[in-house]
């Protein structure tokens, strides 16, 4: 078992701390389909982190594990040191896990600004009677964490969009505004769920880029799942490989390249 | 004048949160408010009052706690009849029960009692969702009007079985009664219904407002984003609860006076306040307005300019005013899904370019 102190420095030369999440042994089954077979891994303080594998390999049931979604039926979700106990998903938000999904998640009805905001819900406190009134503690706590909310709209180049309501933007743009959501909670990590899924090159190369400088800025510890095998060498500094439910490979993606069992995975294997 | 932003800007995000951004805007309700409370009064007599103001005053606030409900937080209710009844009912305890009290709390304390009666029925809308959920509500809208009919302790045995409102005043003037001057109940009305406004607008601009709209939008998603779909549903049916209990007790204490339960408050009611949300506008404060003046003063209109303006014989323009305002309705609905509150903003959208296509 690694220690949770320890750390290691990437080929670029970031300093990676200690473990922030560690999944012990996790199984997750659906009736009699194993989902997840007895599954460890870990996330560092301030790296990327990827989860790979061909469709059905029980990349997003780890996700959603991970948010609290789904409840495993062995094993154990290790956050900050401390053993997880089950819970619901907003308790698992609140305590500052993040993220955004597959097919886009937002609030249609809402515009960017208050899809944003809403990422600010852990932050904001003021009770039922304070916001009835808005003068003083509702109006004070909403201009500051419109401050926060605005700087990470800039961050994302969304500005010219903040009053839009969400259901008029185009896909790619969505896609951004969601990341900006997650990205408003200042989340200790940052689950992303394919987030380069039906994009062009150059709409990829964007979310690459602004995955890499939250990453860098913000030191935002980052676990994607991506289908672009390219996007996620270059992006990832460890890789997890799952197929059908298992772990097959785990390391940098130079090792993870060269191991025979991802390859057999990816390219399937003669049988004789 | 169509170009009212020109110039306007903000160097704050306070005054980006404002209710009115744009100063016309806020000058226009300002002039509004002054209008309504300091001008109306002098001008007002009993037929304006009973026929036009007080039902649009208090069906705005009954149709702003749905729209909180129904609107904002996307919990779709037919219990709107029910839980007006239930606030007409707790002031007509607290009025009886207190008399020293002044009638202002009465009536708030009835939108609390709303509120909680509400919540309990809104327990159920964490297990079921959309069309189940309004069937549901409509088992408190049926239950609740039973309990009020069969049980004698609520409308104190009575031989009538109907509430009658005592007379009461605020600073030594009639508001409720037979005896009361017709600005008084207006003004009273008029106090509640600004209150509800601004306190809706305070809470759908804020955290609140946006867990709501997130609960209604995509409520998996907004689970994951850290919103308690328990808290903030039970909320919604507190808040919106509170305003119509309120709208109820203004509705028995000042309105009408006496209230038969069944009658005032049945289905029909619960179905007329959540058709005004509708053709004003889903989540919409101003929608909640124009909804309740479409429905409140449409007939009115109708009726006074065929029977007083064409000479019709009454029974006829009755029948006709039926036809025309369903149609009406139709043809609303069919121009624009999203209610006259859309209808608004897109007439305002294009009134900035024109005479210019884009």
């Amino acid at each position: 078992m690694l220690d949770a102190s320890e750390g290691y420095t990437t080929e670029d030369g970031r300093k990676i701390g200690g473990v922030v999440m560690e999944m012990k042994n996790i199984t997750l089954r659906f009736g009699g389909v194993v989902a997840i077979k007895d599954i460890s891994f870990d996330i560092r303080q301030g790296e990327i982190r990827a989860i790979i594998g061909p469709n059905g390999a029980g990349k997003s049931s780890m996700l959603n594990v991970i948010s609290g979604f789904y409840h495993p039926q062995e094993g154990e979700v290790w956050y900050q040191g401390t053993r997880r106990p089950p819970m619901k998903p907003y308790q698992v938000a609140q305590q500052g896990i993040a993220r955004t999904f597959q097919n886009i998640a937002l609030f249609e009805g809402m515009t960017v600004l208050d899809n944003v905001m809403t990422g600010r819900m852990r932050q904001m406190k003021a009770g039922l009677f304070a916001q009835a009134i808005w003068k003083g503690r509702a109006e004070r706590e909403e201009v500051a964490n419109r401050e926060v909310v605005e700087k990470v709209i800039d961050f994302l180049e969304i500005q010219h969009i903040r009053k839009t309501p969400v259901g008029r933007l185009p896909y790619g743009l969505k896609k951004r505004v969601e990341l900006a959501r997650a990205l408003a909670a200042e989340p200790s990590i940052l689950l992303l769920d394919e987030p380069m899924a039906g994009m062009n090159v150059e709409e990829k190369e964007d979310m690459s880029r602004f995955i890499l400088d939250v990453n860098d800025e913000f030191g935002t510890t980052i676990a994607l799942i991506e289908h672009d095998m390219g996007v996620v060498m270059d992006l990832s500094d460890r890789v997890v490989v799952m197929d059908y439910g298992k772990k097959i490979g785990d390391g940098t993606p130079d090792e993870v390249r060269n191991n025979q069992d991802v390859i057999d995975a990816y390219l399937g294997v003669a049988h004789d | 004048m169509f170009c009212r932003e020109a110039g306007d800007f903000k160097t704050s995000y306070e005054q980006d949160n404002q209710t009115f951004p744009i100063k016309f805007d806020r000058y226009r309700y300002y002039a509004v408010l002054v209008a309504a409370f300091a001008v109306v009064p002098f001008f007002i007599n009993d037929y304006w009052v009973n026929a036009v103001f007080l039902p649009f005053l208090i069906y705005s606030i009954a149709a702003i706690g749905l729209n909180i409900l129904v609107g904002y937080c996307g919990q779709v209710s037919l219990g709107t009849g029910g839980f007006m009844a239930v606030g007409a009912y707790a002031s007509y305890k607290l009025m009886t029960a207190f008399p020293e009290v002044s009638i202002f709390f009465h009536v708030i304390l009835a939108g609390g009692v709303t509120s909680i009666v509400c919540v309990l029925f809104g327990l159920p809308s964490l297990r079921i969702k959309g069309f189940y959920l309004a069937v549901a509500t409509l088992a408190a809208q049926f239950f609740l009007v039973w309990l009020f009919n069969r049980v004698g302790w609520f409308y104190n045995y009575s031989a009538s079985g109907q509430i009658t409102a005592p007379e009461r005043s605020v600073f030594g003037v009639a508001i409720t009664g037979a005896a009361n001057p017709p600005w008084s109940a207006y003004l009273f009305c008029l106090v509640f219904t600004v209150a509800a406004a601004i306190i809706a607008r305070n809470l759908t601009r804020g955290t609140v407002g946006r867990k709501w709209m997130a609960i209604r939008d995509m409520d998996i998603a907004a689970e994951i984003i850290g919103v308690n779909p328990l808290k903030a549903k039970l909320t919604a049916f507190a808040v919106s609860g509170f305003f119509v209990g309120i709208s109820g007790a203004l509705f028995f204490a000042v309105y009408l006076g006496a209230v038969e339960v069944g009658e005032a408050f049945g289905i029909n009611k619960s179905f007329l306040v959540l058709f005004m949300v509708i053709i004003g506008g889903l989540g919409s404060i101003f929608g909640s307005f124009a909804g309740a003046a479409f429905l409140v003063l449409l007939p009115v209109l109708l009726k006074n300019t065929l029977v007083g303006g064409l000479g019709w014989p009454t029974d006829l323009a009755a029948h006709l005013e039926f036809i025309i305002v369903g149609a009406l309705i139709i043809i609303f609905l069919i121009a624009e899904p999203h209610g006259l509150a859309q209808l608004w903003r897109v007439a305002k959208e294009k009134l900035r370019l024109w005479p210019f296509p884009h």
